[in-house]
C-alpha cells in the first residue's frame, strides 16, 4: 500500500519514461540500484529525508522517484530505480532501470544489496560494474545478518569488486552518514571494477566487436558492455542507444560487417543465442557464488529456522487460511475497539466548537444564509468527516502497515496463488487487493508488478471491489449502528469485527467472481508463469511505522476528505435551503431518484449521497446525514446513538442497512481511483469498466437482497 | 555420471536436489536464470501452499515460491539422505 501524496493522484511519475534528470548546477546524478526487498527504498529516505513508504515485499518502488541530498555542500540528485534481480531488461522495471543506468548518464550508481542474501545480490552488482565503473556498494541489513550469523568482510568485498564498500543496517543514522562520506569520496573513472569472465570464445568474439566499437564516440558507454549485448542480440537497446549516441550505429556498414562475421563464429563454436546467454549468466552467478565464498562467512543460511518455523504455521495446509482469517479479525477488531473511544471525544469536541462558532456569528450579527453556508454546511460536515474516519484510519493504517512491514503480505500473495489461477489470474494479484485496502488507487499503481499485460489489466480492473480504507470507517459505523444492536463493549467489537470480516471476504469472493468473469470473455487467456519471492520475516519497526502512517497516509487521506469535505457541504447545504416551487433541491433530487433507490433497498437521499461521494467515500455518510438533518429541522446528531435515532426516523430498517453496506463495497470507485485507472491503462474504456463492474454488481446485488427481503417480510 | 533426473516438481517438501538442465525457453528460463537456477544450483523444497500449489523452495539463500506447471522445465537429480550437503 504504498500510499503517500506522491504515489497517487496527479504526482505520480510515468515508470516508463525515464527522462535524463538534471542536477542542479555543478552537483551529480546518483543512481540507487538494488534487488527488490533490500532495503532501497530506507536508504532513498534516510539519504534524501523524503518519505517514500517502505515495505517488505518485492515490488515496492514502481515508478521511479527521486529526491535530494547535499554531499560536501554540494546539492545533488538522488534517482531510485525500480528494484531488479539482473539487468538483462525482461520486465519493464529492469527495463527502466537498465535504461537509466545506461542512458541516464547517472554520474554515480549506489547499489544496495542484503547482508542476508549476498550471493544472489552480487549479481546484480557484477552487471552495473560492466556498465559503469562508478559504483559504490551498500550492503545493508548488516544488523539482521549478524543475528543470523551470517558475517560479512566489506574490504575484502571490496578488495575483490575493485569498488568501495559500506556495510550498514539503513536504520541506523550514523551509517547512513558514512553512505554519504563514501559517496563524495568516490573517485571518478579511476576505478578499475572486477569483470566478469565468461567462456574464451565469448571473449573473443566481445574483443573483436569492442574493437570495431572503438570507430564511434559511445560517450560515457563500455565499450565492453554494449559489445556483449550486441552478441545478446539485445533488441531491446536500440531505442535507447539511438537516443543517447544522437544517431543509429548499430545499423552502421562497419559495425554491421563485424557482427555478421562474428556471430556465425559464435554459433559454430557452440554459443547460439539460447546457450550464449546461459552461458553469460552462468559466468555471473558462479564469479558471484566465487566472491561471496570469500568476502562472507556463514553460520546458517539466510533463511532461518526461525523464518522455517513460521512459514510452516503461516502456509500450511492446515493452517494457512484460517490464520489468515484470523489476523483479519483481529486487525478489525483491534481497529473498532480501540476507535470508539477517540470517535466520542472528536465529535464532542466539534460539537462544542460549532457552538462556540454559532455564538461568534450571532454576536457578529452575521446573517442567517453566511451561518448555515459555513457552519451548518461545511463546518459540520468536515466535522462528521474527522470524528468518523479518523480513528479507524489512524488505528487500521499502522495495523497493516506493521504487518506488510514482517513481510506477512507475499505469504497471503503464496497462499492465494491457487485460487488466482483457477481464475486465471496471478497471484501477485492477491498483494495488490491487499493494497486496495489501504486506497484503491494505490493498489491500481501498484499492480505494475504484475508482467504480464492481460492479468495486470485483471487486477487493476477489479481491484475496488475490496473497500479502502475511506469505505471502512464507513462500513464500521454502519455494522455498529444497526447490526450489533444491543451488545456492548468488547463483545459487541468482536461482533463487529466478525461482520466486518464477513464483508471483506464477501469483496474478495466478488473479486474473484470478476476476475474469473473477465478472463472468460473480454481478457481471454492462459495464466502467465510466475515466480515469487517470500522474503525473511523482519521485526517490525514499530516506532517508524506509526509515526509514518498517521502522520503520512492518515493525513494524506484525511486532507484529501476534508478538501471534498468543504464544498461538499457547502453544496449540499445550498441544495438542502434553495427551495423551487415549495420544495428544496435536494428534496426534488432525492425524489427523482427515491423510486430506482428503493428496488435497491435504499433511499434517494442514499443514493444522492453515494454520488456527490464520488471525489471521496470518505464523505458518504456525513452526506446522508446532512440530507436527513436538513429535512427533519433537527440541529444535533453527536454520538452513534444519535445518529441512529435519525436514520431509524427516516425509514431505515436491519436491510437498509445491508443495501448500504453492499452498496458501499461495490459501487464506482473515487475519482482520484478512475483517473489512476486511466492513467495506467491509458484508455477511457477500460476506466469506464472499471466503474461499471463493481456497480452492476452493487446495483444486481442490492435488488436481488432486497427482493429475497421482501419476500418474507 | 548418469544419474536418474526428475522434475522440480517432484520433489516433495523437505527432499533436496541439484539442477541438472533446464528445459524451458523464453521467458520463463530468463526468470530461472534471474534467480540464480543454474546447473549445479542446490534447491530444497520448503513446503507447499494451502492450496498444494505453488511451492516454496530455497535457492542460493532466497526463498522463491513457483508453480508446479514451470516446476516441470527444470530438471534436478534428487540429493539423498546422508550425502555430504555442501
Amino acid at each position: 500500500m504504498g500510499l503517500t501524496g506522491s504515489s497517487t493522484g496527479r504526482r505520480a511519475r510515468d515508470h516508463r519514461t525515464p527522462a535524463r534528470i538534471l542536477p542542479p548546477q555543478g552537483g551529480r546524478v546518483i543512481a540507487l540500484a538494488g534487488n527488490p526487498n533490500v532495503g532501497k527504498s530506507t536508504v532513498f529516505n534516510g539519504l534524501t529525508g523524503m518519505k517514500q513508504h517502505t515495505g517488505n515485499w518485492p515490488g515496492k518502488t514502481v515508478a521511479v522517484a527521486q529526491g535530494r541530498l547535499t554531499l560536501g555542500g554540494q546539492e545533488q540528485v538522488l534517482v531510485d530505480l525500480p528494484g531488479t534481480y539482473s539487468l538483462f531488461a525482461h520486465s519493464a522495471e529492469e527495463e527502466v532501470a537498465r535504461d537509466f543506468l545506461c542512458f541516464g548518464d547517472p554520474d554515480a550508481v549506489v547499489v544496495v544489496c542484503d547482508a542476508t542474501c549476498l550471493e544472489r545480490n552480487l549479481n546484480l552488482v557484477l552487471q552495473t560494474l560492466e556498465i559503469s565503473p562508478r559504483v559504490l556498494v551498500c550492503v545493508n541489513l548488516m544488523d539482521e545478518a549478524r543475528r543470523k550469523a551470517i558475517r560479512i568482510s566489506p574490504e575484502r568485498l571490496s578488495r575483490r569488486l575493485g569498488v568501495p564498500v559500506v556495510g550498514i543496517s539503513a536504520r541506523s543514522r550514523a551509517d547512513l552518514r558514512r553512505v554519504m562520506q563514501a559517496l563524495e569520496a568516490l573517485p571518478g573513472e579511476s576505478l578499475s571494477p572486477c569483470q566478469v569472465r565468461y567462456p574464451a570464445p565469448v571473449e573473443q568474439a566481445a574483443a573483436r566487436l569492442q574493437a570495431a566499437l572503438q570507430a564511434y564516440d559511445l560517450r560515457r558507454l563500455s565499450p565492453r558492455w554494449l559489445a556483449l549485448r550486441m552478441l545478446e542480440r539485445d533488441a531491446a537497446l536500440e531505442d535507447g542507444l539511438r537516443r543517447y549516441l544522437g544517431r543509429d550505429i548499430l545499423s552502421d556498414a562497419g559495425l554491421r560487417e563485424a557482427l555478421a562475421q562474428v556471430l556465425p563464429e559464435l554459433e559454430a563454436q557452440g554459443y547460439g543465442p539460447d546457450r550464449l546467454r546461459d552461458a553469460m549468466v552462468s559466468a555471473l552467478v558462479g564469479t558471484a557464488e566465487e566472491i561471496a565464498a570469500e568476502a562472507v562467512c556463514r553460520g546458517a543460511c539466510g533463511y532461518s529456522d526461525h523464518d522455517r518455523r513460521l512459514d510452516r504455521i503461516l502456509t500450511s495446509r492446515r493452517t494457512g487460511y484460517p490464520l489468515m482469517l484470523l489476523l483479519l479479525l483481529a486487525v478489525f477488531f483491534l481497529t473498532i475497539s480501540v476507535s470508539n473511544i477517540p470517535s466520542g471525544w472528536l465529535s464532542a469536541l466539534f460539537g462544542l466548537a460549532e457552538e462556540w462558532l454559532t455564538a461568534r456569528f450571532a454576536a457578529l450579527g452575521a446573517p442567517a444564509w453566511l451561518h448555515g453556508l459555513l457552519v451548518t454546511g461545511m463546518f459540520r460536515t468536515l466535522g462528521w468527516v474527522v470524528s468518523v474516519m479518523l480513528p479507524p484510519m489512524a488505528i487500521f493504517f499502522p495495523l497493516f502497515t506493521l504487518l506488510e512491514d514482517c513481510g506477512y503480505l507475499p505469504r497471503i500473495a503464496y497462499n492465494l496463488d491457487r485460487p488466482f489461477r483457477c481464475c486465471n489470474a496471478c497471484g501477485k494479484q492477491a498483494l495488490t487487493m491487499c493494497m486496495g485496502f489501504g486506497c484503491n488507487a494505490a493498489g491500481v499503481v501498484g499492480c505494475r508488478i504484475i508482467d504480464s499485460p492481460r492479468e495486470r489489466l485483471l487486477a487493476v480492473l477489479t481491484n475496488s471491489f475490496v473497500p479502502c480504507n475511506g469505505r471502512l470507517p464507513a462500513l464500521i459505523s454502519v455494522i455498529s449502528m444497526f447490526l450489533v444492536g444491543a451488545a456492548d463493549g468488547l463483545a459487541g467489537s468482536a461482533l463487529s469485527a466478525l461482520l466486518l470480516t464477513g464483508v471483506i471476504l464477501l469483496g474478495v469472493l466478488m473479486t474473484f467472481a470478476a476476475t474469473k468473469l473477465l478472463s472468460v470473455t473480454l481478457l481471454r487467456g492462459l495464466p502467465s508463469s510466475f515466480t515469487l519471492e517470500l522474503p525473511p520475516y523482519r521485526p517490525p519497526q514499530v516506532g517508524r511505522v506509526i509515526v509514518r502512517s498517521i502522520f503520512d497516509r492518515t493525513a494524506f487521506v484525511l486532507a484529501r476528505a476534508a478538501a471534498v469535505a468543504l464544498p461538499a457541504g457547502m453544496l449540499l447545504w445550498i441544495m438542502a435551503n434553495v427551495t423551487l416551487e415549495g420544495a428544496s433541491l435536494l428534496h426534488r433530487c432525492a425524489a427523482f431518484l427515491d423510486p430506482f433507490a428503493r428496488l435497491m433497498g435504499l433511499d434517494g437521499v442514499i443514493l444522492i449521497a453515494f454520488i456527490l461521494g464520488l471525489p471521496a467515500n470518505e464523505i458518504v455518510i456525513p452526506i446522508i446525514l446532512m440530507g436527513y438533518l436538513s429535512e427533519s429541522g433537527l440541529t444535533e446528531a453527536a454520538g452513534l446513538t444519535e445518529m441512529r435515532a435519525l436514520f431509524v426516523a427516516n425509514g431505515w430498517t436491519w436491510a437498509t442497512a445491508v443495501c448500504v453496506m453492499l452498496f458501499f463495497l461495490l459501487h464506482w470507485p473515487c475519482s482520484t481511483t478512475l483517473l489512476t485507472v486511466r492513467k495506467e491503462t491509458g484508455s477511457w474504456k477500460w476506466t469506464a469498466l472499471a466503474a461499471a463492474l463493481p456497480t452492476a454488481a452493487g446495483i444486481l446485488l442490492c435488488m436481488a437482497f432486497t427482493a429475497i427481503v421482501g419476500l418474507f417480510t | 555420471m548418469n544419474q536418474q533426473l526428475s522434475s522440480l516438481d517432484s520433489i516433495r517438501p523437505g527432499e533436496r536436489a541439484v539442477v541438472r538442465r533446464l528445459t524451458v525457453g523464453g521467458s520463463m528460463r530468463r526468470r530461472f536464470l534471474d534467480i540464480g537456477l543454474v546447473e549445479n544450483t542446490a534447491v530444497e523444497c520448503l513446503g507447499r501452499s494451502p492450496g498444494g500449489d505453488p511451492s516454496a523452495y530455497l535457492i542460493r539463500g532466497a526463498v522463491i515460491a513457483i508453480r508446479a506447471r514451470d516446476c516441470r522445465g527444470v530438471l534436478v537429480a534428487p540429493v539423498r539422505e546422508g550425502t555430504s550437503w555442501a
